[in-house]
């Protein structure tokens, strides 16, 4: 099996959907000639023409929109966008339409549309090429939303969007893109929408963190081994559905919680994690659920020493998870 | 007049110069009429307290029937929006289908009870589901039209809007979509002057909604929306143009706006009374049908006949709607995501 680069599996994922299903078409800013600024649809004009394959104007809210009408008239349409920042022209295409559209028709029109969205910060990208926006989304009944942490998930996954009837937001956390490899079969294969994986087995603390949070968590893990705590890495990899199970299984095991993510803390999605095992786990915790999120600060400024004190390292999360531990 | 006489002024009649023959231009008044008295109905509903809610659109039936009838009832799309109920009506839903949405029935084919009166939708005579956002319809229009094109269907795609609703970005990156990629889409907007209580001059510089067809580089054409005819004939070259790989067609009718806006709204609150009576001259059922006398088609009779058809088939509707069931507590759950039934 080849050890392949996160962007190089998305890639994969779109060339095997094109050749299984001709109805399969890609739409958003430069994904043509270009293939997307980060490679995501390299080769696919090429391979697949210019029908299939559509550099869209530069208007998110039509990318979105036109996206809709094309499913619902037999095509099944993969939308980029080029930032996840610059989402949020197309907020009510998604949010009021295709989200809404099986509920509202009921059930007469589906929407199987897949949302891909590269975000988070990585270096230099600063208040607008870094966001956030998985709370957004994960709020509003209608899509399911999807943040695979491994080129492994991130194939399988993009495949599991591309067939589902509903539409997906597919974020792809754009730290992965060239620096997380792993090993990807080169053929078919699936990942299911919903389930979430255990990374790591540990006894003492439990993490719960998607995208590149995830290894920055799976580091501070490494980190405090040594110190004698056993740390639980948890990756979420659905946000919705959220696998609760999984979630609540592991704080029964550990009774410690610590929720990782890197959207600025007040109402993000971590939030809904921490809810959730307060309600249904409080009798299994040693601890208050812990939270460690982004600073309330509206983005992620650009200078590097502002970047640094934004950014969730895996020595912030090291000491959070030792705070947590001596509870 | 002679036999003859008769027999020489119907044959130079403007819709035989059109291709329309008798039959269609008495039908096409059948469904302004039916349409008329549809809309009149549910607001009456409305006020006994039979209907939370009604919007509607007197005065804009004559174009909607003329743009919808060169379309294929079966194979086109209609993305309509929430003043398209002879629009509905042509394509394919019958007065008890729209009825069941004022109605808020379980059976209701546009939502099952789920959305507000006058959100259409329909499977069966392809018309696609809609919101309350005016404008997000209009990409769902080109991608529509977009996917026809690849998929090599043959599809003609029509979506509706008015006046105001061309303010929003939605219709111009639609626009500009469906100018690009030559799409078999007609963008019509009915314009009767006002969006809610906002004039047109307040709401569209320069006045013109057709000219902004050129920007994007297609036609855009403007039509009186009383003169039934004169939409049919724009609308019959729009939609060859669509069906000859020609490109989109920006169709702008001017309409009178007989009522207010919705069940909660008065418009004489903002409008001048001598507007609103001046608008009434232009009534799309009241010109076509003394076209339709003045050729000699629709007789006393005939129009006794037509106005019994027509009522006989809103008090069936109404009746049959009124007694179909309300949707079940439970199944607001349903249908969030895909289920397998």
């Amino acid at each position: 099996m080849a050890e392949i680069r996160y962007i190089d599996a998305i890639n994969q994922a779109h060339h095997e959907e094109f050749a299984r299903d001709e109805h399969v078409v890609v739409l958003g800013e430069d994904v043509g000639r270009k293939g997307g600024v980060f490679g995501a649809t390299a080769g696919l004009i090429d391979k697949f023409g210019e029908d299939r394959v559509i550099d869209s104007p530069l208007a998110e809210s039509s990318i979105a929109g036109m996206a809709i009408g094309m499913a619902a008239n037999g095509l099944v349409p993969i939308t980029e966008f080029q930032f996840a920042d610059f989402i949020h022209p197309a907020f009510n295409q998604i949010v009021s339409e295709a989200a809404r559209m099986r509920y509202r028709s009921n059930n007469a029109f589906g929407c199987p549309v897949v949302f891909r969205a590269p975000w988070g910060g990585s270096h230099g990208t600063a208040l607008y090429h870094s966001q956030s926006i998985e709370a957004f989304y994960s709020h509003v009944p209608g899509i399911k939303v999807v943040a695979p942490s491994t080129p492994y998930d991130a194939k399988g996954l993009l495949k599991s969007a591309i067939r589902d009837p509903d539409p997906v937001m597919f974020l792809e956390h754009k730290r992965m893109y060239r620096l997380v490899k792993g090993e990807v079969p080169s053929g078919d294969f699936t990942v299911p929408i919903g389930p979430a994986a255990v990374r790591r087995e540990g006894t003492d603390l439990s993490i719960f963190a998607y995208g590149w949070m995830l290894h920055e968590s799976l580091g501070a893990a490494e980190m405090v081994a040594p110190e004698g705590i056993s740390v639980e890495v948890v990756d979420v990899r659905t946000l919705v559905p959220l696998d609760t199970q999984t979630l609540l299984k592991s704080v029964g095991k550990t009774n410690r919680a610590l929720v990782v993510y890197e959207d600025n803390r007040f109402g993000g999605y971590g939030a809904e994690i921490a809810a959730l095992i307060a309600e249904q786990a409080f009798y299994d915790l040693d601890a208050p659920v812990t939270r460690l999120g982004g600073p309330d600060v509206p983005g992620i400024p650009f200078a590097k020493p502002l970047e640094e004190w934004f950014f969730i390292t895996k020595e912030k999360i090291a000491d959070a998870i030792r705070k947590l531990a001596a509870l | 007049m002679s036999a003859m006489e008769a027999k020489a002024r119907v044959s130079t009649a403007r819709h035989q110069a059109l291709g329309l023959t008798d039959q269609d231009v008495l039908d096409m008044y059948y469904y302004i009429a039916l349409a008329r008295a549809l809309d009149e109905r549910m607001w009456v509903l409305q006020r006994a307290g039979k209907a939370m809610f009604v919007i509607s659109g007197p005065g804009h039936e004559g174009c909607q029937v003329a743009a919808m009838w060169p379309m294929d009832k079966k194979r086109d799309w209609f993305v309509p929006f929430y003043r398209s109920i002879a629009g509905c009506l042509v394509k394919g839903m019958s007065a008890r289908d729209i009825l069941l949405g004022l109605f808020a029935r379980a059976e209701d084919p546009s939502s099952g009870g789920r959305q507000m009166p006058g959100h259409y939708g329909h499977p069966r005579v392809k018309i696609l589901s809609t919101s309350s956002p005016v404008g997000t319809q209009y990409p769902h229009a080109a991608g529509i039209a977009y996917a026809a094109k690849v998929r090599k269907t043959g599809e003609v795609t029509m979506t509706a809007i008015g006046e105001g609703g061309t303010s929003q970005g939605d219709v111009h990156e639609a626009m500009n979509w469906a100018g690009i990629y030559k799409l078999p889409v007609i963008f019509v907007v009915e314009n009767n002057a006002y969006a809610i209580s906002v004039p047109l001059h307040k709401q569209v510089a320069g006045g013109s909604v057709a000219a902004r067809a050129a920007g994007y580089g297609f036609p855009g054409v403007v039509a009186e929306g009383s003169d039934v005819l004169e939409c049919y004939r724009v609308a019959k070259d729009a939609y060859d143009r669509a069906k000859r790989g020609d490109g989109p067609t920006l169709l702008e009718f001017t309409v009178p706006r007989l009522g207010s806006h919705s069940s909660d709204d008065q418009q004489e609150r903002y409008r001048a009374k001598d507007e609103i009576e001046a608008d009434r001259m232009r009534d799309p059922m009241r010109v076509f049908g003394t076209y339709l006398e003045g050729v000699g088609l629709l007789t006393d009779a005939k129009r006794k006949e037509i106005a019994g058809r027509v009522k006989r088939d809103i008090d069936e509707a109404t009746d049959s709607a009124d007694r179909a069931p309300m949707p079940e507590p439970e199944s607001a759950a349903r249908y969030v995501f895909f289920e397998k039934d």
